[in-house]
């Protein structure tokens, strides 16, 4: 009989992230049974008992580079050993690699990316973003378990308890790999993904040119912790390379603070930037589509605003 | 070597959605079609790779009704050799394990001996289908590539890992790849390759044909069912900000700080 949630955590070096006490404290939050938390290749987890994990489980490994194979074996056999009803997992690029073939091989239902959860006569059921957040569905599974990742900073972390979870180490043939990782090359920036971005700085075409992007969004972002990103027309013309747009063919971002620089806010780009907690609009143009969104709106030049933004904020944060 | 391209025809991203009803989806039917952005991507490197010698034909892939053939002659003219529709009424009602062993099925009847697709399409967003093609087939699979090099039998895949990291992954075909923006520029069709595609035959295959149980696909084969469709929640009104530059500025390094806690 399956039973509870069973919470994929993922870590830095044996460090959580935050999605580890986002996730844990959401699934305590469902009362669907017991919650166990699971982490891949370090003895970690125990604090995760003070969000609501009644158990942690270890399984031994080398997943310091992302194997899909591995990753896949590795859930299989915690399922096998705890049986849950429902499996989260962060909406992580490894998660996003692994959980559907994992679906694949045991024939499970698979909710990508929802943003809210709820417990409906005992059964977890998801709702998620569709056309990148133009509409919002349900999505029931019937399989057991149950398979979803959540988009980061859906839920945010409550208080701990500071109960300790005991840590139990479960064993697990993680097998072969088909794919093997031959070269990590490092990334080439310090700051968080966009896609787990908690502020995002970002620019658009009006930037002029790839310097008017790096002078003025990048130190913008920089002054805030925050990671950059631009509309698709400042991608598209050249001035920010594409890994750093945000809207429907690119990220789709979930920060609490967006500070969007001269983007008019097209259909694609809002659709990839509206759950944003707070949005900050700044553009010349008071008439532009983003300032229907915006919780605070400067008409404004951006070029005159950003400076001055960036020596307040810093004022603020020191 | 065949190489098979998944096509998805979707909604054009600059579409304004419209619910046809609480479990009724999406209203498509004023929408403009198009091939779903990133299957192009992973088009124009299967045509790439043909260009250079490494495949000798590219095979698109459709699950739909007729009118996506539409989008299927577009790759045709773009230089695809082959277009397979998959169509039955045993189709309706498919969750992305149902796509995927329909895809899987029709792959392994047409002999390609690489899949490439989209890392997701812009309608469901699911990013689900090109890792359980892979399972199924029992292939190697790399998702979100944004570049790829195919050396005989092996190959070598950047994906972006967490933390902005970037892996090169190696194996061996035959293998599944995922397509993300930035793997190429994908080209328009010319003028003969739009003739040529208009002579083409697109052939289309059901259940039986593909050798698939009914019951492992459409509604039967489901495990995962959407309902209760919306709109997104309206986002609480905003403000614009009064004044000049540098007092609209202060105002809102205050407001960020003690109204909205962001700080």
């Amino acid at each position: 009989m399956s039973n509870g949630i069973l919470v994929i955590c993922e870590h830095d070096g044996g460090s959580l992230k935050k999605t580890a006490f986002e996730l844990v404290g959401k699934a305590k939050a469902l009362a669907a049974g017991p919650v166990t938390a699971l982490v891949l290749g370090a003895n970690a987890g125990a604090e995760l008992g003070g969000y609501g994990a009644d158990k942690v489980v270890v399984i031994d490994g080398d997943f310091g580079t992302h194997l899909t194979g591995r990753y896949v074996a590795a859930v299989q056999a915690a399922i096998a050993a705890v049986s849950p009803a429902v499996v989260l997992a962060a909406a992580s690029a490894e998660a996003k690699d692994a959980l559907p073939r994992l679906a694949a091989r045991m024939g499970l239902g698979l909710g990508t990316e929802v943003t809210e959860l709820r417990n409906e006569g005992g059964s977890v059921v998801g709702r998620r973003p569709v056309y990148a957040g133009k509409a919002f569905v349900d999505v029931t599974i019937s399989s057991s378990p149950a398979l979803f990742t959540v988009r980061p900073n859906s839920f945010g972390i409550g208080e701990s308890n500071d109960s300790v979870a005991p840590v139990e180490t479960v064993a697990a043939d993680l097998g072969g790999s088909l794919t093997s990782v031959v070269a990590t090359e490092a990334p080439t920036s310090t700051v968080a993904d966009l896609s787990e971005a908690d502020r995002i700085v970002s620019g658009g075409r009006s930037v002029k040119t790839k310097d008017g992007y790096d002078s003025l969004i990048r130190p913008l972002a920089a002054a805030i912790g925050a990671t950059p990103g631009a509309s698709r027309a400042c991608v598209d013309a050249g001035y920010a390379p594409h890994s750093h747009q945000v809207g429907q063919t690119g990220k789709t971002v979930n920060p609490s603070l967006y500070i969007a620089m001269g983007i008019s806010g097209a259909i694609q780009h809002l659709a990839g930037m509206r759950t944003s907690k707070i949005i900050v609009a700044v553009n010349t143009d008071g008439d532009a589509p983003i300032f229907q969104h915006a919780t605070y709106g400067l008409v404004a030049d951006m070029f005159e605003v950003g400076p001055l933004l960036k020596s307040e904020l810093e004022a603020a944060l020191s | 070597m065949k190489i098979g391209v998944c096509l998805k025809q979707v909604p054009a991203s600059d579409s304004r959605i419209k619910i046809a009803g609480p479990d009724a989806g999406v209203d498509t039917a004023d929408l403009k079609m198009e091939i779903n952005p990133y299957d192009e991507f992973a088009l124009e490197e299967a045509l790439k790779l043909k260009d250079a010698k490494v495949a000798k034909k590219v095979v698109v892939f459709s699950v739909g009704g007729k009118d996506a053939e539409q989008r299927m002659r577009d790759a045709l003219a773009r230089g695809a050799d082959i277009a397979v529709r998959l169509d039955d009424a045993a189709f309706a009602g498919s969750d992305s394990l149902g796509i995927a062993r329909i895809l899987a099925a029709a792959a392994k009847a047409e002999g390609v001996g690489m899949l490439l697709a989209g890392k997701q399409a812009i309608d469901d967003d699911n990013s689900q289908v090109p890792a359980m093609v892979a399972e199924i087939l029992g292939w190697p699979q790399v998702t979100v590539v944004d570049k790829l090099e195919v050396s005989g039998d092996s190959f070598k895949a950047w994906r972006q890992s967490g933390g902005g990291a970037r892996d090169v992954v190696a194996g061996s075909l035959p293998a599944v790849f995922s397509a993300d923006k930035g793997m190429n520029t994908p080209r328009y069709a010319k003028l003969r390759g739009i003739m040529m595609a208009k002579r083409k035959k697109i052939a289309v295959k059901g259940a039986s044909d593909l050798g698939l149980d009914a019951g492992s696909v459409g509604s039967a084969g489901a495990a995962v069912t959407l309902s209760n469709w919306g709109a997104p929640k309206p986002r609480p009104a905003g403000r614009k900000l009064e004044g000049d530059v540098p007092s609209m500025v202060k105002e809102l390094v205050t407001l960020l700080r003690d109204e909205a806690k962001v700080l």
